[in-house]
């Protein structure tokens, strides 16, 4: 059999975590490509609806980067972006579905190897979790 | 339905080294909505634009697709390509695979295929992509500095010389803030008045600037370009037409040498009609209601002592608060600081003994124009101090009080030791109390050797309280560099409290929109990248307003407030970004979330139509409205949930 590889949808926002994955890049640190990006302006703007989206299409973990605590571009994104998240976490839980696949996580434009590191982190654990279930259930 | 075109850069080998680009060529050219896809080698250079303009016309396109490297490099050179060959430009979506792709990984299959998906999410939001038009503001060419101390002067003096209309709004009666009331300077010890009247003056003198003293701000509105503003003017009881700063009634006035004068914090008295400081802009007496016995009373003695002497007939009891409209393009905030009121600290006895005081009221002690005439003596007694002690850092670094360095109190303590030796002579004793002597400016740590030999006592520690004794004050002081206990008997300490944001702070940055970092100082746009922006475009801080600093930081912070201020007062109109919020007023409810959501204020609730609105040249495109918006009314151009959701579609 095929070895699982998990498809994780990331949305990161474009001052802190997506400048993370391009310097990532342009510093040629290598990390699964497992990850696929949609570049959002903040990780406040990320709706409920496109992380439930993402699982409900199969995507077996999704990631939302934005700035560090107190570094939001846009000065406190990333603070709704996190309450956001518990309620979106505890919304899959009841329907049933693992909320260990939301992942909610503050990277800078400098930690470049932090986007790296995260990617893998979230690839082995995913891995660990198995393929999301909604996709087989509902034979998406 | 969109006409898209895909184009698919290899730069070089950056791209095509790793990821299969004819074959991502051919991928893309199988998309629906796509009707053509060409790779090249540099998509970037001027032959590669040529392609992309040329493609554009020959297949009557109406949007673009360009994978390439990350929008953040070369997102703006597509856009001015695609409008160059006829499109919108913000009918162009990039697509990253370089920094995101090709550098990242080495399996070529796998990165190929990743690059599938992504031109595949691109080409479907691309599909869905809006054309946009940048709006545009008229700008109005006048600017506002509110605060008149040293930052608020030059970004005043700054605006003028470069030709604009500048209101100079300060709350006091005379400009000069605290600078006007330090005696010398750190780190060259030149003399304050020496080197701020030219200015105070300049600025009373210059023709594009109108000094609006005594005068607070009531509301602003409007946004970055045009900003509505009203001011109050409190009544002078004084016509400034009239009046000629001779001073003869302040000789005259009955409260003469009875009411606590704050310039001289309080150590000395002046009248209920009063000159803030004899170097003052604009020279001109003020009467202060709260001590003025005919303004408390309706009548003083015969008749107020002060109409008498005003041989110009200046003194106009009948004044009334004003308020006046203004209307500018920009604004520079500079409203200083305030000093801890160390009275809350009882350890330090400031509020049990006269002869424990602050620096401000030693700067004023020094002053030849303070309350002793430069002579430093005792609050209690009125004799010369034998020994003088300064405790730094008074509730400053402090978890319980203020957490942060007040950065200049480590220098004026400096720069006081020498006054006193100058003034004193060697005979006075002087201890210092400090926790690290911070002394990072240019020239700085120079200054604190030459204070190191001028006999000083340092004790590295925070002391015990201050005790009131007989004939002085006593303090134990634990120092940790000898490790020993040592009792102090001194005979005036001069406590060195924290920079604190003004008392109204709170209350101004909520007229002026602004925020607060949690220090309670205004928040900049960012720490280091734009350090006099604020989250309000158009409104700009200098000085201390934005956290404690020097003078020399102060200057400069104000002349790149005024140059960012004039780089928008020198345009004629402002192009709006258009990727911001808008709501279909079909669909909002008028629940008003968003405008709680919005970071910028930047949404109103229409109080007629009861839907909510989006203040364009507000608007930064955060997109947190949107995501907030329980109706799905609010949308946020070129980042549309459709688009965003067809991208989430097309990505998996
Ligand atoms: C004891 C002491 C000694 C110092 N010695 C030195 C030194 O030797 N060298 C050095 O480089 N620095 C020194 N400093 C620091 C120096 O005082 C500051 O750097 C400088 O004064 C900051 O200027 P500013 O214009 O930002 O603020 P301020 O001087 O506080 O001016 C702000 C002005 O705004 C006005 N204002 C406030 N609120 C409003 C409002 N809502 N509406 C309208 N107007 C308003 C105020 O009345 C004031 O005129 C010293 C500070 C202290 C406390
Ligand atoms: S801009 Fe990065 S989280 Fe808001």
């Amino acid at each position: 059999m095929e070895e699982f590889e998990p498809k994780i949808v990331g949305f990161l926002c474009n001052w802190c975590t997506y400048a993370g994955a391009d310097l990532a890049g342009t510093s040629r640190i290598q990390y699964p490509p497992n990850i696929r990006v949609i570049r959002l302006m903040c990780s406040g703007s990320v709706d409920s609806i496109y992380i439930m989206k993402a699982i409900l299409e199969g995507a077996d973990a999704v990631l939302i980067g934005g700035c560090h605590p107190g570094d939001c571009h846009y000065l406190n994104g990333n603070y709704k972006a996190r309450r956001k998240i518990v309620l979106v976490k505890n919304i899959l839980e009841t329907l049933g579905m693992e909320k260990e696949r939301i992942w909610i996580r503050w990277i800078s434009a400098s930690e470049g190897q932090k986007f790296a590191d995260t990617v893998r982190e979230i690839v082995e654990e995913t891995k660990k979790l198995g393929p999301n279930p909604v996709a087989q259930r509902w034979n998406i | 339905m969109s006409r898209v075109g895909v184009f698919i850069c290899h730069c070089g080998v950056n791209i095509a080294s790793v990821v299969n680009v004819e074959g991502l060529t051919e991928f893309a050219s199988g998309l629906d909505g796509v009707i053509i896809a060409k790779d090249y080698k540099y998509m970037c250079s001027d032959v590669g634009a040529q392609l992309i303009k040329d493609t554009i016309k020959e297949y009557n396109l109406d949007g673009v697709v360009i994978a390439s490297c990350s929008p953040r490099m070369h997102e703006h050179t597509f856009r001015v390509v695609a409008e160059d060959g006829g499109i919108n430009p913000f009918r162009v979506e990039i697509v990253n695979i370089r920094e995101q792709c090709s550098w990242a990984h080495d399996d070529r299959d796998k990165a190929t295929k990743k690059a599938k998906l992504l031109v595949n999410a691109a080409v479907a939001k691309a599909l869905l992509l809006e054309p946009l038009e940048k709006s545009k503001t008229p700008v109005v060419h006048n600017a506002l500095v509110i605060g008149g101390g040293i930052a608020g002067i030059q970004a005043s003096l700054d605006l003028a010389d470069d030709g604009f209309k500048v209101y100079l709004v300060e709350k006091e009666p005379s400009i000069g803030g605290r600078m006007s009331q330090l005696d010398k300077t750190f780190p060259t010890l030149d003399c304050s008045s020496c080197i701020l009247t030219p200015k105070m003056m300049e600025v009373g003198n210059h023709r594009n600037i109108e000094l609006m003293t005594y005068c607070e701000i009531v509301s602003v509105e409007g946004s970055i370009g045009n900003y509505k503003v009203k001011v109050r003017k409190k009544p002078r009881y004084v016509d400034v037409e009239k009046c000629t700063g001779c001073t003869d009634c302040v000789n005259a006035c009955r409260m003469k040498g009875k009411v606590p004068d704050e310039f001289n914090m309080k150590l000395g008295n002046r009248s209920a009609i009063y000159m803030p400081f004899p170097q003052a802009i604009p020279l001109k007496c003020t009467i202060d209601p709260n001590s003025c016995i005919y303004l408390r009373t309706g009548k003083c003695g015969k008749g107020p002592l002060c109409v008498e002497a005003c041989e110009a007939g200046a003194i106009d009891f009948k004044q009334k608060e004003e308020i006046v409209d203004i209307n500018v393009g920009s604004i520079v905030v500079a409203t200083g600081y305030d000093l801890l009121d160390p009275s809350s600290l009882y350890e330090y006895g400031y509020s049990r003994s006269k002869d424990v005081i602050t620096t401000l009221e030693l700067e004023r002690l020094i002053s030849p124009s303070g309350p002793t005439g430069g002579e430093i003596l005792l609050p209690s007694s009125g004799e010369k101090p034998e020994s003088v002690t300064f405790i730094l850092c008074v509730g400053s670094r402090d978890e319980t009080q203020c957490s942060w360095c007040c950065r200049v109190g480590c220098m004026s303590a400096l720069k006081h030791i020498h006054l006193l030796r100058e003034h004193l002579g060697t005979g006075v004793e002087i201890n210092l109390f400090y926790t690290d002597i911070r002394s990072f400016g240019k020239g700085y740590e120079e200054f604190y050797r030459s204070t190191r030999a001028k006999e000083v006592n340092f004790f590295r520690g925070r002391p015990s309280e201050v005790r009131c004794v007989s004939d002085g004050l006593k303090i134990d002081i634990f120092d940790t560099i000898t490790g020993k206990l040592f009792e102090i008997k001194t005979g005036m300490v001069v406590l060195v409290p924290a920079l604190v944001p003004r008392a109204d702070s709170e209350e101004f940055a909520r007229i002026m929109n602004l925020t607060r970092s949690r220090d309670g100082f205004f928040l900049e746009a960012h720490p280091k990248l734009r350090p006099v922006d604020t989250c309000v475009n158009g409104i700009f801080i200098a000085g201390c307003c934005q956290g404690p600093k020097d003078i020399a930081d102060t200057v400069s912070q104000a002349s790149g407030a005024a140059s960012k201020a004039a780089a928008i007062l020198s345009k004629d109109e402002l192009e709006n970004d258009p990727m911001i919020a808008w709501v279909d007023p079909v669909i909002c409810v008028g629940c008003g979330i968003c405008v709680e959501v919005c970071p910028y204020s930047a949404r109103i609730l229409n109080e007629v139509t009861r839907i909510a609105e989006v203040d364009e040249a507000l608007c930064t495109g955060c997109g947190a409205c949107v995501s907030a918006c329980p109706s799905n009314a609010s949308v946020h151009k070129s980042f549309t949930k459709q688009q965003i959701i067809q991208m989430v579609d097309s990505i998996i």
